[in-house]
């Protein structure tokens, strides 16, 4: 029972890691703000996510167990309320996405709306 | 009422689990600050529905379960994308609209899209939510209104 326990959190903590890894290679690679926000989700959600319940299972203590819980679950509603602030404050000071058609058609939108 | 006992308890669950210690004197110390709290909150006026969500707290788990099978298959994606390059990625920016009454519906919404990896709600004005995504495609799936219809129904 015990070497299971360990090769599945020995397996969780590699994966994560192997996430954390990932969104840290995306934040080099993509080209402009938003998108390198979005490589940052993969380490904030399931790198760290995989890593805490990783050492859960190695965790025989009930206290460390539950504080590794609270600690994900703050992770989790910390992280997108820091990315949604960052990215709002981006784009309330001019930071636009490079390539993005979408943007033009909506802003040519809201000049219309405006006009009429 | 219900909102300061639901408070009460969290409190109290949240300074047992992390003290560690179980002598009078330090459990003592801990019935005064919670104590404490629950008088400053009051004056402030922060026990409501809005601080203390209970009437979500039995249909948010099955909504948990699915965002996380979301969060799972989303991370692949932007994991894939990472490794093969910027050429293979569409950002996209886009308001979409949202069907939410509450603001505590619309909080969970747009939190659940930026907690995706691959969307970012950047603003959210009334019932519009600005979101930038890293494929068009991903904006497609949160007009198609799966994610949006899970979040109406834990409203009611």
């Amino acid at each position: 029972m015990d070497i299971i326990i360990t090769i599945c959190s020995g397996f969780l903590l590699l994966v994560g890691s192997f996430l954390c890894i990932s969104g840290g290679i995306g934040l080099l690679r993509f080209p402009d703000f938003y998108t390198r926000m979005h490589a940052v989700g993969v380490t904030d959600t399931l790198g760290a996510g995989m890593i805490l319940v990783g050492l859960m299972m190695l965790s025989t203590d009930f206290l460390v167990f539950a504080k590794l819980v609270m600690v994900l679950l703050f992770t989790l509603l910390i992280g997108p309320t820091t990315s949604h602030v960052l990215a709002k404050a981006a784009f309330h000071n001019g930071v636009r996405p490079k390539d993005s058609n979408n943007l033009e058609q909506s802003k040519e939108k809201e000049n219309t709306s405006s006009i009429l | 009422m219900k909102h300061t006992i639901s408070l009460f308890l969290t409190l109290a669950a949240f300074w047992l689990l992390n003290s560690g210690h179980y002598s009078v004197l330090v459990l003592s110390l801990g019935l005064v600050s919670i104590a404490l709290v629950l008088i400053i909150s009051h004056k402030m006026d922060v026990v409501d529905q809005e601080s203390q969500p209970i009437y979500l707290s039995t249909k948010i788990l099955g909504y948990y379960l699915w965002l996380i099978k979301e969060i799972i298959k989303a991370n692949i994606t932007v994991v894939k994308h990472i490794w093969v390059g910027e050429k293979s990625i569409s950002p996209t920016l886009k308001k979409i609209k949202i069907s939410q009454q509450t603001d505590m519906g619309k909080v969970i919404y747009a939190n659940s899209i930026t907690l995706t990896p691959g969307t970012v709600a950047i603003d959210l004005v009334d019932n519009e939510i600005t979101v930038h995504a890293l494929l068009s495609k991903d904006i497609e799936s949160l007009e198609v209104g799966e994610m949006d219809r899970r979040v109406t129904l834990l409203e009611r």
